[in-house]
């Protein structure tokens, strides 16, 4: 560590200020702080001191998501060779799942963080950490068979017009890893949804064996083939297939816990969400009008990437509500949207990642509200004490 | 009953003025800088819509749709004076406006002076005008369907344009390029929100 330290500081007036690699220097620091915590400190006012910068956080983030993606892995194997009907071991399925999710890991890194480097560098600002997490998001979020390049047009347009063009890391008002998400999903659906993406290999001409379908379970359900369900514990667990890193509902809870631990997401907004999530369940299973709408209220919550989008997505600090009233509606309107857009909408099979771009819409509308409720409030305590 | 909800619904979420046919986009760009003027004029418009289409749909029904004059009696049955629909239109909601302008103005003068000359700009705003026609084309049954249509479409509107003021608000201090600062990000922004409310095309009621 001793002798990194002392290079990084040989080579760095070479990026400073008249230095020769001056037009560089968003680059170097950005490679600086992510090896050593920043020496700066602030000058003026007061502050609190805290070890914990926007790069540790969204480590921490990036820490809670591995479970969940070890398990995509072993699973993005396991449904391959469950649909050739062979018989594997534990390493030989997450070895191919690993060979087929590392490409789209790598893609959507290289391609998003140098998008993020060539803005850096243009508008001569730091390169912001954001792209830590949404970067590990999205090829998470996309079924494991996408074309490299389609992922990569996707991840240019969200890291530009989701994030860039509004000024960096903690101004977009969309989550970017979602915007990607939409945008692989309105403009290349074939490649995005029906029962052929899910399964590796499906899309490119493997045969499957007789009565291996691929279809999620949420496509199951959106048929009215409530009896094709798989069992609630295989939801839960997550052998079924889904978009890589959706369909462990354990493992998402594991980066839960991590994630409310350490305070990196608002347990409240978890909460309220899946609170959301139930009751409308309850209130579609009392309608009852169809096959789909009989479902049991808890097994919405394990079904499609209801749990990771609840877990990783909605609570992302920057496009969530702000304020701590806000997050209770805001998670609680997430919720209730997304089972309504996945059970009502026939257009669309999962309605997680539209009902969180839908909120994102509106929390700032949530947020000014609830000040406006705050100042009234408050104004009404200094009347009655005046 | 039922049915009426359908329509309400449908005209707030998936027929949304702005984010399905990008209409009444001049006055959503230009006054959704604060929330408060925003919801004022949001107001008005769900106000103006909600009076005009009802009174252009019996307008249309009663005057000007082929056979609407068969009332006056036989040998009017084939008249028809849609030809004039337009003309008429723009007359009753040009006369509403006017109505709307002399209301803000007596009750609330500071909206009044904050909408400027975005309140008369009403009457020519596209989504009142759409909202007539689209109830002259849709051929809604009855008076209370387009009483119905006129209050949701103003919903709908009402909801993008303080959506998308909410959100200039927060990113009043954001360090937006300078080519798109103003317009060209709330461009980008309303073309994002109607990603987001892709959310809703589809839903059948």
């Amino acid at each position: 560590m001793k002798a990194l330290r002392r290079y990084v500081d040989k080579i760095k007036p070479n990026f400073e200020k008249g230095g020769k690699y001056e037009k560089l220097r968003s680059t170097f620091e950005a490679f600086e702080t992510f090896l050593f915590v920043p020496d700066t400190v602030t000058t003026r006012g007061s502050h609190i001191r805290d070890a914990n910068d926007m790069k540790r956080t969204m480590a921490l983030v990036v820490i809670a998501l591995v479970p969940a993606l070890l398990f995509g892995m072993w699973n993005v194997g396991h449904q391959h060779f469950l649909a050739l009907g062979e018989t594997t071991g534990l390493w030989q399925s997450f070895w191919f799942g690993f060979l087929k999710v590392l490409p789209l890991i790598v893609v959507s890194y290289v391609v998003g963080l140098g998008t993020e480097f060539f803005f850096a560098q243009v508008r001569g600002h730091e390169v912001n950490e954001g792209f830590l997490v949404s970067g590990i998001l999205i090829p998470m979020i996309v079924p494991v068979d996408i074309p490299l390049w389609m992922l990569a047009i996707a991840v240019i347009f969200a890291v530009i017009i989701g994030k860039e063009v509004f000024g960096g890391t903690g101004m977009n008002i969309l989550n970017p890893a979602l915007t990607a998400r939409a945008f692989l999903f309105f403009a290349y659906p074939g490649w995005m949804s029906g029962d052929q993406v899910w399964i590796a290999g499906l899309k490119h001409g493997l045969r499957a064996v007789d009565g291996f379908s691929g279809a999620t379970p949420l496509a199951e359900a959106a048929a009215g083939h409530l009896g094709n369900l798989p069992s609630a514990w295989s939801m839960f667990a997550g052998t079924i297939p889904g978009s890589v890193g959706e369909t462990s509902t354990i493992a998402i809870l594991i980066g839960a816990l991590i994630l409310i631990y350490t305070g990196v997401g608002s347990w409240k907004i978890m909460v309220s969400a899946f609170g959301g999530g139930l009751i409308m369940g309850l209130i579609l299973n009392l309608w009852g009008a169809n096959a789909y709408m009989q479902v049991p209220a808890w097994e919405h919550l394990v079904m499609g990437g209801f749990a990771f989008g609840m877990v990783f997505m909605v609570t992302d600090p920057v496009t969530a509500a702000q304020t701590e009233t806000g997050k209770w509606i805001y998670g609680f309107l997430t919720g209730i949207m997304a089972i309504l857009i996945r059970v009502l909408n026939p257009a669309y099979p999962e309605g997680v990642m539209l009902a969180i771009l839908l909120m994102n819409v509106f929390a700032p509308l949530i947020d000014h509200y609830v000040i406006e409720a705050n100042i009234k409030r408050r104004l009404k305590r200094v009347k009655v004490t005046a | 009953m039922e049915h009426l909800i359908d329509i309400f619904v449908k005209s707030v979420f998936i027929d949304n003025m702005i984010f399905a046919y990008f209409l009444g986009m001049c006055s959503y760009l230009a006054v959704s800088k604060t929330v408060k003027t925003s919801v004022g004029l949001g107001i008005a418009v769900i106000f103006v819509l909600g009076i005009t289409v009802p009174v252009n749909y019996l307008l249309q029904n009663y005057l000007l749709k082929a056979g609407a004059l068969t009332w006056l009696g036989p040998k009017f049955a084939d008249v028809n004076l849609s030809f004039l629909s337009f003309i008429m239109f723009i007359a009753v909601i040009a006369s509403i406006v006017q109505v709307v302008e002399m209301v803000v103005e007596k009750f609330t003068p500071s909206l009044y002076t904050s909408l400027g000359i975005f309140l008369p700009l009403i009457a020519v705003n596209c989504a009142i005008l759409g909202g007539s026609l689209f109830m002259q084309e849709r051929e809604y049954a009855n008076i209370a369907e387009a009483t119905a249509f006129g209050l949701g479409s103003g919903l709908g509107w009402f909801l993008a344009i303080i959506g998308i003021a909410a959100i200039r608000e927060k990113i009043r201090y954001s360090n937006v390029p300078a080519p798109l600062k103003g317009l060209g990000i709330t461009f980008i922004i309303t073309g994002l929100m109607g990603i987001a409310f892709m959310s809703f095309m589809g839903i059948k009621l």
